[in-house]
């Protein structure tokens, strides 16, 4: 067998990493290379260099080590089971390619996972060299991601919270049920076991010595993981329990929800089916309101069937759930019922409350303090505006609701 | 008509000067004309004398930026906006955060739409190489041309040079070019645009930009509200794009008509020997219960918790802890007795002359419960059910050490140990019988003395609890004995 040319593993290695959803590069510490002797900067925010066309940002070089696995997890493409073609990079490669396109500005740096090959051990070594030689032989000083292996030696899990800005460990499935019956070989119990040693490692480097010197940095960005959505029959009051409880177990930055997405070569435990797209994008706007409206997991899906209502989004339909709650008195409401207002985002609950300190806030203002009126009319009140009997309308989830669409004779 | 031309490099430090100098004058916004480059024809009238009040400028700290923003923008309005909004802010310091107000409406679009200019050219800026490396220091040249809406490149040097120091490059815009050789860096005003050219490495990253793409995802609003379209023809990747969504449906189709396929050989080979490296059939070690208890599921606290925590302690120990269940840093470790509890255990039995190393820690219930509330996991007393379903763990431990005395710290492990955990306080200090055969010793758990609130009580009660470990180690002499 010919060893395949670079570009060849490239296009396979990319292929294989496209499922995972993370692409961020916001939220680590300020470097930059103004000495002349690094590459590359981060300065908080994150940038998108490139979008593909189904919607999703480029920010980072997103690759695999390998695809070769010793795994069998039925929604994967790259499982042990599964005809794809595989390949694998030499570390030389890897930083070969993310330095190139870093000086080319098209990434803002690199988001390396990999398939388990011999043990898990060796695998995570492997990628940790690549984060050092990065780091250290080539002062590279944009972005670092590293999917950690879970039962790797908690070394290991150490020394790569030291090259990376963010660590990052799937927890693959929203139910322990569903890692059994899909990723056999992953116990859901050492995915949390990790997942609570990046923690308590991380706040071990936070705290200061009695000199008031910081041990270090790991892992500046903190880190995430991911949840396949629509592979098993979890529900998204389930999903979103399990997320609350991440978040606070493990202070993760954030939870991914990756639609099922078809795959090539797929196997017969999984059937192929259209990507839950429009479930992905409420589940996120859930997300979002627990972790800054205040919202509680319980809150949202709260009916029979668990699922969020995919018509409209799920703050609004809290809000049609809770009429007996409106209409919010902008001038004189708290915090937190203003954030619970449908059109009014965090951003515009603040500019409301400073400005509320020096006048009075009447219906024209709110629109260039960024609110949606669309949403926000019927449940607010202002000296010259009442939403009367709108809130109360039988009709007003329809106003919301997409048009039904007319099914079709033939 | 006062007419004031504004130079192209340096424009805002060139306005805030102008304007100071325009409001000392008593200025009215009406009276100037402002222009970058060169004067607007028509408008050079005769200057005349200024009709305002004269006054001396104060600033809010958020204006100077707020200013050198929007004077990126390229609407011809913006100097003559931002003078008449400092004029109003000297009566009105507050306006600044008024978004509500028309004129600061306005602005703040102004400033959000340069914003966006600039993020964009963070983005989209695509650099290319030239030339061979610079035989003394090594350095690289690369070269781009970029063409934003607004006037945006002086702004943006600092960014490109705090990331590129160690290449040389000309980023070239239709206004303006920044040129950075390794050590400084210069604006050249109407630069002519870089030659076009191929890079090797645009073939490796057109590979990566259509590999990275999957076909049953595609979105093309989304992709082209964030890069629309005329940034396509300065990026190279952009090339690619209609045929990657022309072949998308086919390719998702294909996918769904190849349907499940056969396993490969090498799965089998694997999963083989993933099977004889398996433990099944463990002797009853500690180590080997602790591993089986690492999968159990007997109750529901295995949901939430991130481990079982096992108990920890030679397996011929003569004395058994067993105290409630892990809190939240013994959760995180996975050893027990770790966390503030632990250590006030530690401490208190070292008092009592008690080698916590020889005795065998652990707790009745082996998963954290807690509730969530917000970022932090607030502790929760184990049901009777969740005991109930952990004694198997607690009567197999015993069964390997099969120590000769047990203490039970608190109820809980009291009614793991007897069957009954009521009126603690009562039964405290005496030895009663066990399940397990061997005598138990009752007393309360540490973290009942982190609770007390009072300092003086809880001194009281450490003491009380050091002299029932000291009891327990006289007992324990005796036994052994």
């Amino acid at each position: 067998m010919t060893k395949k040319s670079l570009m060849d593993r490239l296009a396979i290695l990319s292929d294989a990493a496209k499922y995972d959803a993370s692409c961020a590069s916001s939220g680590t510490s300020k470097r930059d290379s103004r000495d002349g002797k690094g590459l590359g900067s981060t300065e908080g925010s994150g940038i998108c260099h490139a979008y593909a066309p189904d919607g999703r940002c480029i920010s980072l070089l997103k690759i695999l080590m390998t695809n070769f696995c010793i795994y069998d997890c039925s929604y994967c493409v790259n499982r042990v089971s599964s005809n794809v073609e595989r390949a694998r990079f030499s570390v030389e490669e890897v930083v070969w390619l993310t330095t190139e396109f870093y000086r080319r500005n098209y990434i803002e740096g690199l988001f390396l996972s990999s398939g388990i090959i011999r043990s898990p051990d060796q695998t995570m070594s492997d990628m940790v060299r690549i984060a050092k030689v990065l780091r250290q032989d080539h002062q590279f000083r944009g972005y670092i991601h590293l999917k950690t292996i879970p039962d790797a030696a908690p070394e290991l899990i150490e020394e790569a919270g030291l090259y990376a800005d963010r660590l990052s460990i799937n927890v693959e499935l929203p139910t322990d049920g569903g890692v059994k019956r899909f990723a056999p070989e992953k116990r859901p119990s050492q995915i949390r076991g990790a997942m609570g040693q990046v923690r308590a490692t991380s706040e071990g480097y936070r705290e200061k010595s009695w000199k008031g010197r910081k041990k270090g940095r790991f892992a500046p960005a903190g880190q995430s993981t991911q949840m396949i959505v629509g592979a098993d029959g979890a529900n998204d009051a389930t999903i979103l329990d399990t997320s609350s409880t991440l978040y606070g177990d493990y202070r993760l930055r954030r939870v991914y929800y990756s639609a099922f997405s078809p795959i090539p070569d797929s196997t017969a435990a999984l059937p192929l089916i259209r990507p839950p797209l429009q479930r992905e994008h409420r589940l996120y706007q859930a997300d979002w309101l627990m972790r800054f409206y205040g919202f509680d997991a319980k809150e949202l899906a709260a009916n029979e069937t668990g699922m969020l209502d995919l018509a409209v989004d799920p703050k609004l339909d809290w809000a049609l759930r809770h009429r007996g709650d409106f209409p919010v008195e902008v001038n004189r409401a708290g915090r937190d019922m203003l954030l619970r207002v449908p059109g009014f985002g965090t951003k515009t609950v603040d500019r409301v409350l400073r400005l509320r300190r020096d006048r009075t806030i009447r219906y024209d203002d709110l629109i260039r303090l960024g609110a949606s009126l669309k949403k926000a009319a019927p449940f607010i009140s202002l000296p010259d505006w009442t939403p009367r009997a709108l809130i109360d309308s039988a009709g007003l989830r329809a106003r919301f609701a997409p048009p039904a669409e007319q099914l079709s004779l033939f | 008509m006062r007419v004031v031309v504004l130079p192209r490099i340096g424009t805002s430090e060139a306005w805030r000067a102008e304007a100071r100098a325009l409001a000392g004058e008593g200025a009215r916004p009406e009276d100037v004309s402002w222009s970058r480059g060169e004067a607007s024809p028509g408008l050079l009238d005769g200057i005349s004398a200024p009709s305002g009040t004269p006054r001396k400028l104060t600033v809010p700290r958020a204006f100077p930026s707020f200013a050198d923003t929007v004077i990126c923008h390229s609407d011809p309005e913006r100097f003559a906006l931002l003078y008449a909004l400092l004029l109003r802010l000297q009566d009105r310091p507050g306006l600044m955060a008024d978004r509500a107000d028309p004129q600061v409406g306005r602005l703040r679009k102004l400033e959000k739409a340069v914003h966006r200019d600039m993020h964009k050219m963070k983005a989209f800026v695509r650099f290319r190489e030239v030339g061979a490396p610079d035989p003394e220091t090594g350095r690289r040249s690369f070269v781009s041309w970029f063409e934003p809406d607004h006037y945006i490149a002086e702004a943006m040097a600092g960014f490109f040079t705090r990331r590129f120091a160690s290449m040389s490059w000309i980023i070239a815009t239709p206004d303006m070019g920044i040129a950075w050789d390794g050590t400084r860096s210069e604006l050249i005003p109407d630069p002519p645009r870089p030659p076009e050219g191929e890079d090797a490495a645009e073939d490796l990253w057109r590979t990566y930009y259509a590999n990275i793409f999957n076909p049953a995802r595609l979105m093309v609003k989304a992709m082209q509200s964030e890069m629309p379209k005329k940034y396509w023809r300065n990026l190279p990747e952009a090339r690619l794009i209609p045929d990657l969504i022309a072949s998308a449906p086919a390719r998702v189709e294909a996918m769904r008509a190849a349907e499940a396929s056969e396993p490969t050989p090498t799965a089998a080979a694997v999963a083989r020997r993933r099977e004889t490296d398996m433990d099944l059939f463990l002797p009853r070690t500690i180590p080997g219960l602790a591993k089986e208890a690492a999968g159990c599921t007997r109750c529901p606290l295995h949901g939430p918790a991130t481990q079982t925590v096992f108990g920890e302690g030679p397996e011929d120990a003569p004395l058994m802890f067993v105290g409630e269940q892990p809190g939240d840093n013994e959760d995180l470790e996975g050893r027990p007795f770790v966390g503030p509890a632990g250590q006030l255990f530690d401490a208190c039995a070292r008092k009592a002359g008690i080698d916590r190393e020889a005795a065998y820690v652990t707790n009745a219930v082996k998963h954290f419960k807690f509730t969530p509330r917000g970022k932090s996991r607030i502790h929760q007393r184990p049901s009777a059910g969740e005991v109930s379903a952990c004694r198997w763990w607690l009567e197999s431990e015993a069964e390997v050490v099969r120590p000769a005395l047990f203490v039970a710290l608190g109820a809980t492990a009291l009614h793991a140990l007897t069957g009954d955990g009521k009126g603690i306080l009562k039964r405290r200090g005496s030895f009663e019988r066990g399940r397990f055969g061997a005598p138990v010793f009752v007393t309360v758990h540490p973290s009942y003395l982190l609770r007390l609130p009072d300092a003086s009580k809880r001194a009281e009660e450490e003491a009380r609890f050091v002299e029932d470990l000291a009891a327990v180690q006289e007992e324990l002499g005796r036994l052994v004995a």
